[in-house]
């Protein structure tokens, strides 16, 4: 359960080695003892590592196999899992470079697959967890950039924001049977998937995210943006005229 | 939810019981999860209300599990009689009372719920009704059963024996202490004299005052004790609700000053010492009943109960942790102090010799910290939490503050093998 305080029991972790997954894990590791982790990731160097970074918190870590292009395999993994999922993290997916996602079919349908297919398979697997469960929260890792996909990386923007649509969505579905969906939708998140890249604006980092994100678990929200004043930044971009918006430097 | 209404209808939700379970639920009263069960069923005893019968010789009462402790008091009060364990508040059940084993402000003289029951009816998991008593052949039933938290079945009848009292009133002494081994001393030479004892202090102040207080005792009143005007109705309910807090309010009204304020006020306006008051039952036994829903001034986020109990001679760790509290920046404004007796047979009953404390403390970030850290300092004292008001513990650090687990948890395979009978707190503390 996620105890009074806000504090789960039992974490999944959907793309176990992401920055902003492990910060989230690392967070409440450091207000619960006795935490239990799965990891939801390709086998490998970097699981490893995850698991060695979570089991070094104190928290009882496990490995299980994860391919969000397997979309087949979903349903089974999600339901094999021991115990009750308290709070699950849909933090997988790719970035991708934006001039070839749009003029590639491999590297578009990639895109597409991972981070919209799988993260659906994902959530309806999850769903069916609470259903049974009676409780549970899905903590899903969106982005600004699926609020109004930009010129300079729209295939990626387009996959959030059908990410973003099915789980918010999915948040009203669960409500009446004991769930939570918090749809997080950061700014640009200085981690591995951005290394190499020069920071938007309001850059933020995983672990700025990660204490956000378990103070809106224990608040009950339902959508955050990170930083907070992203929010304001975005409701003012969604309305400016396309004309304009294509000369913004964002 | 499920509302059964007769025996068969309960058999019928044992038999069709799901993968989640069931848990019967009194009032509500707990702080906790103990009466909730997310994805399975959860059994309203409440239509199970019936007072069977009363032997005014024994004295003791019959009743269905589903009554209030207030209504049951209401009912009996006219007839001389009184129940032996009443908790701080009217509003939970007698199958509550017995689930958790609650106590008392008489703790220290009577010991807890458990300890005045002769027997009670159970439906088991087989969907078998047993009699079991304290003592001969059901007597493992019966303690697991008392502060099992609703997991070895659904006490369906109980008798209860009861004490004999001449009015409705108490004879209540005042003392304040200007610090917390005053406060000490003061509750450890005095409250034999009392059946009822309880103090209340301020964990705001630190230093020289640290633990300042309030200790109020006190003993049913005799008729010759009251006036004229209250003799006439010596045996009336006299209960009244003095106000309510009538809305929410905003969040952040109660912060660490208006506590401090509180917790100030509280201490200035009680008598230095004033002796043989007489109370109604309201003014002594539930104090904040006269601001109704006092719950409310914590705004929608609500508040955390922590209640815990150090052995005697572990004063040192409690003066340690009453500090802790104090120096954070959470404030309690609720703080009651009291002296329990011994403990009884049950495996899972909180009462153990010693000092208890329960303080409220409003929900919010660093919170988790504080009381896991306590956590840590009552584990090491040799104490323990209160599972009727936990809600955070982790189910290690309860394992090792009750050493009896692994008996309660053979008992609830014995008589409940496939565990029909769970909640979201069997599953949090893998009782
Ligand atoms: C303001 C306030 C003050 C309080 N003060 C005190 C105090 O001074 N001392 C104290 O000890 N406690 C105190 N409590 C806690 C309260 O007494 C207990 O939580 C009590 O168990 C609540 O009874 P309930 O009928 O509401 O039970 P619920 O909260 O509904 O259930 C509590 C447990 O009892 C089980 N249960 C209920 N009925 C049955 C049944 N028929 N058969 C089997 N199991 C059953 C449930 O499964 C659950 O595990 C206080 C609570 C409040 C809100």
């Amino acid at each position: 359960m996620i105890n009074a305080l806000g504090i789960p029991q039992h974490i999944l972790l959907l793309g176990g080695t992401s920055d902003i997954a492990l910060a989230i894990a690392e967070t409440y590791a450091a207000q619960a003892p006795n935490l239990t982790v799965t990891l939801a990731a390709r086998s490998g160097d970097r699981r490893d590592a995850a698991v060695q970074q979570l089991s070094a918190k104190g928290c009882t870590v496990s490995a299980v196999d994860f391919e969000a292009l397997d979309t087949a395999s979903h349903g089974a993994l999600i339901a094999g899992i021991d115990g009750d999922i308290d709070l699950a993290i849909v933090a997988f997916g790719l970035l991708g470079d934006p001039e070839e996602a749009w003029t590639d079919v491999e590297v578009a349908r990639e895109l597409a697959e991972v981070n919209y297919v799988g993260a659906v398979t994902t959530g309806v697997a999850l769903a069916a967890r609470i259903r049974t469960q009676g409780h549970g929260v899905i903590v899903a890792l969106s982005s600004v950039a699926g609020e109004r996909p930009r010129r300079s990386n729209f295939v990626y923007g387009s996959t959030k924001a059908g990410f973003d649509a099915f789980y918010t969505g999915l948040g009203e579905a669960l409500r009446e049977l004991g769930g939570r969906v918090l749809v997080v939708r950061p700014g640009f998140v200085k981690s591995k998937m951005t290394d190499g890249l020069d920071p938007a604006p309001l850059a933020t980092t995983p672990e700025a995210v990660a204490e956000a994100v378990v103070a809106a678990v224990r608040d009950g929200k339902e959508q955050i943006w990170v930083p907070g004043t992203m929010r304001v930044v975005m409701s003012g971009l969604r309305h400016v005229p396309r004309v304009i918006f294509r000369r913004l430097p964002v | 939810m499920a509302r059964p209404t007769d025996v068969e209808a309960l058999r019928d939700e044992l038999k069709t019981v799901g993968e989640r379970g069931l848990i019967t639920r009194g009032l509500g009263r707990s702080y906790g999860d103990p009466a909730q069960n997310a994805g399975g069923t959860v059994l309203d005893l409440t239509d199970w209300d019936t007072i069977l019968d009363v032997d005014t010789a024994a004295p003791n009462v019959r009743v269905q599990a589903g009554i209030s402790l207030d209504r049951l008091l209401r009912a009996l009060l006219p007839l001389g009689l009184w129940l032996p364990v009443v908790p701080g508040t009217r509003q939970v059940t007698v199958g509550g009372a017995i689930a958790a084993d609650v106590h008392g402000k008489n703790h220290h003289v009577d010991g807890s719920f458990g300890n005045h029951v002769s027997e009670f009816d159970i439906l088991l998991a087989s969907g078998d009704i047993v009699t079991a008593a304290p003592d001969g052949d059901n007597a493992e039933l019966f303690w697991a059963t008392v502060g099992g938290m609703g997991l070895t079945g659904v006490v369906l009848e109980a008798t209860i024996q009861l004490k004999e009292v001449e009015t409705s009133y108490f004879v209540v002494d005042t003392d304040r202490t200007a610090n917390l081994s005053q406060m000490l001393t003061a509750l450890e030479t005095g409250d034999d004299d009392y059946t009822y004892s309880v103090a209340w202090f301020d964990t705001a102040t630190t230093g020289d005052s640290l633990g300042r207080g309030v200790i109020m005792r006190g003993n049913t009143a005799s008729r010759e004790a009251l006036d004229p005007d209250q003799r006439r109705a010596a045996l009336e309910f006299a209960a009244p609700q003095r106000g309510r807090v009538p809305f929410e309010l905003p969040v952040g009204l109660v912060n660490r000053f208006s506590a401090k304020a509180f917790n100030a006020l509280w201490y200035a306006k009680s008598p230095r010492h004033r002796t043989d008051e007489i109370q109604d039952i309201t003014q002594f036994f539930h104090p904040l009943d006269i601001v109704g829903d006092w719950n409310r001034v914590y705004g929608p986020k609500g508040f955390c109960q922590y209640q815990f109990v150090v052995p005697f001679g572990e004063e040192a760790a409690f003066t340690t942790i009453v500090e802790t509290i104090a120096q954070s920046d959470h404030v309690s404004s609720l703080n009651v102090l009291k002296r329990f007796g011994p403990g009884n047979r049950a495996p899972l009953s909180f009462p153990i010799s010693g000092w208890t404390l329960a303080v409220d403390l409003p929900v919010r970030a660093g919170l988790d910290a504080l009381l896991n850290h306590l956590d840590q300092l009552v584990l090491a004292a040799g104490g323990r939490i209160y599972l009727a008001k936990d809600s955070r513990i982790s189910a290690a650090t309860f394992a090792q503050m009750y050493p009896r687990l692994d008996e309660f948890r053979a008992s609830r395979a014995r008589f409940d093998p496939t565990h029909t009978f769970r909640s979201d707190l069997s599953r949090r503390l893998d009782l």
